[in-house]
């Protein structure tokens, strides 16, 4: 649906050129939701713009549904991007229009005659269920409620692609929660491709089928979700899984200390760090512990602080790695720490 | 010079002129005014759409020359005192109205005194929309002037009506200047009898009623503009 080759941008600032794209390419499915994670900087949020061409590439090609979007008259441009539509971190509705007449401004572009636009906008206003809301003002409504009325608008003009542009980063973890779901909801349903930008991980594990990873205006990093995240190979992978001021904030320094990934192990069922205490005499302290449930597998990670013993660390080592788990030891003074070995 | 200013017969008189003369006055004012604005607004208007848009990175770059040469323009109109004006137009007014005194020909100077000002106006008025609701738009697949009339000058409508509104009580400030000049209005009245003739009280009179009429419509304009706004009612 969606193919990016080689794209590069470089913005002209008063302090020189800056290359916020180094040669992107990403090729996206059709019907597929696609994560694109990074850190504010990496380059996510101008890719995203690139691919409706709201940012013109300084070199490479956008290819959506057969598109090349890039050789476009601007007036062809408006058409095509009808398909794509997009929602925003800040929702961007328009303030002096009630939510009936935001969602019927895209139809309003497309040339609908204004009464089936109203009867469409109230139709989509139900999908995301706000149809009572539809002669409130956006200053009335909630940030999710006003996220949801974007959704409705960025529906009304039928598109293949719904690109998402930090879309739940303004918004509360439960609100989060079911705007994602709202999104999954209308992939399925619409068969709608979805391309998701965000530096949140828990929004791309909560609905993304594949992840690419951003920095420094690369793609350093591509792959099924699960694997991206249980054992990032890459830098800038790492530090999004690993945020630093996790190892900064572990209390004990005396201890060793052992990371653990889950890698879709069924681990949650077997008692792990007990087991290593009973079978194994040494006890484990938890220092850290971000581990999910998805689809009845355990992802995630965890920290442990190991009595002090070379002897001890080697054995917990042994008895932890296994079934979709592996754990290494993290050094701690180097700033490369995080890197655990992989099993 | 100012004992006699509030004898009883100073009162009767005063009293006599303003109640002949200021209801016709007034009228002069209201109409004058209206008038400047509707056609400073029809020039006005556009161009702060222009000063907006057309900017380098605008949602429809014009070329540099010319707005450099429209910004030009308008700052050369702004900085001109309008009684100076008001001499320098006299050649144009005499070509549009044919005469370059009285109530309409003082129409001419004003609109072009007030189009500049409310350019700016609306400039500053249209600058405040949020740049991601363009943006928004854009990814839409809204054409320039869509955005425009769609989304701009919609989504402005509160900080249009403010500033309008300063433009007004600025003009009929402007109207009370033309009758200087041969103007007609409650500025005539002024100076007409008040510096003219000494007859201080008509003066007060015609001057408080143009404060009252400012008064009437910034209270009415603030009003308008909290209304049409869409962000306050919570």
């Amino acid at each position: 649906m969606i193919e990016i080759q080689n794209l590069k941008k470089t913005f002209r600032t008063a302090d020189g050129e800056f290359d916020a794209l180094n040669g992107v390419s990403i090729s996206v499915a059709d019907g597929e939701i696609y994560g694109i994670i990074g850190m504010s900087g990496a380059g996510k949020s101008t890719l995203v713009r690139c691919i409706n061409m709201l940012e013109r590439p300084t070199a490479g090609t956008v290819c959506v549904d057969g598109v090349d979007l890039g050789k476009l008259k601007s007036k062809e441009l408006r058409a095509e991007r009808r398909k794509i539509s997009m929602i925003f971190q800040n929702f961007n509705l328009l303030m002096q229009r009630n939510c009936l007449d935001n969602v019927c401004f895209p139809l309003k572009l497309a040339g609908v005659k204004k009464k089936e636009a109203k009867v469409r906008a109230q139709a989509l206003l139900e999908t995301v269920g706000l149809a009572d809301k539809a002669y409130a003002y956006p200053a009335q409504l909630s940030g999710g409620q006003k996220q949801r009325v974007a959704i409705a608008r960025a529906l009304a003009s039928d598109p293949k692609v719904l690109l998402c542009d930090e879309a739940t980063s303004a918004l509360d973890p439960k609100t989060t929660q079911s705007i994602l779901e709202l999104i999954r909801d209308i992939n399925r349903r619409l068969g709608i491709t979805v391309i998701v930008i965000t530096h949140q991980m828990n929004v791309i594990e909560e609905i993304c089928d594949r992840v690419a990873v951003i920095d420094g205006g690369r793609i350093v990093e591509e792959g099924a979700v699960a694997d991206v995240f249980s054992a990032p190979k890459s830098e800038a992978a790492r530090r999004i899984v690993f945020p630093e001021d996790e190892l900064a904030a572990l209390p004990y320094a005396e201890e060793r200390i052992v990371r653990l990934v889950f890698n879709g192990s069924e681990a949650a069922a077997t008692p792990l760090i007990a087991g290593l205490a009973v079978d194994e005499g040494i006890s484990a302290n938890i220092l850290y512990a971000s581990t999910r449930n998805i689809g009845g597998k355990v992802y995630g990670k965890m920290l442990v602080g190991l009595p002090g013993d070379d002897d001890a660390v080697k054995r917990a080592i042994d008895y932890l790695n296994g079934d979709g788990v592996s754990a290494g030891e993290l050094v701690r003074e180097d700033s490369e720490s995080t890197k655990g070995e992989e099993e | 010079m100012f004992e006699n200013i509030f004898t009883q017969e100073a009162w009767i008189e005063a009293w006599e002129i303003a109640r002949t003369e200021i209801p016709l006055a007034l009228w002069e004012t209201v109409y004058v005014t209206v008038l400047s604005m509707v056609f400073a607004i029809i020039i006005g208007l556009p161009l702060g759409v222009l000063l907006v848009v057309g900017e380098k990175d605008g949602i429809m770059p014009l070329p540099k020359w010319l707005m450099a040469t429209l910004g030009f323009i308008i700052n050369l109109l702004r900085s001109i005192p309008f009684i100076i004006l008001i001499v320098i137009v006299i050649p144009l007014t005499r070509a549009i109205v044919g005469t370059s005194v009285g109530t309409v020909a003082s129409i001419v100077p004003l609109v072009i005194a007030s189009f500049p000002f409310i350019a700016r106006l609306v400039e500053t008025s249209l600058r405040e929309v949020d740049r991601n609701v363009i943006e928004a738009a854009q990814s839409m697949g809204a054409s320039p002037m869509r955005i425009i009339t769609c989304v701009l000058i919609p989504e402005s409508v509160p900080s249009l009506l403010s500033n309008l509104t300063i433009a007004i009580t600025t003009v009929i400030g402007f109207t009370a200047m033309s009758g200087v000049l041969g103007g007609g209005g409650l500025g005539k009245i002024a100076i007409h009898y008040g510096y003219n003739r000494y007859k201080y009280l008509v003066m007060i009179f015609a001057t408080a009623i143009l404060v009252i009429l400012v008064q009437i419509v910034q209270s009415v304009g603030r009003w308008l503009a909290q209304k049409a706004d869409r962000r306050l009612k919570k």
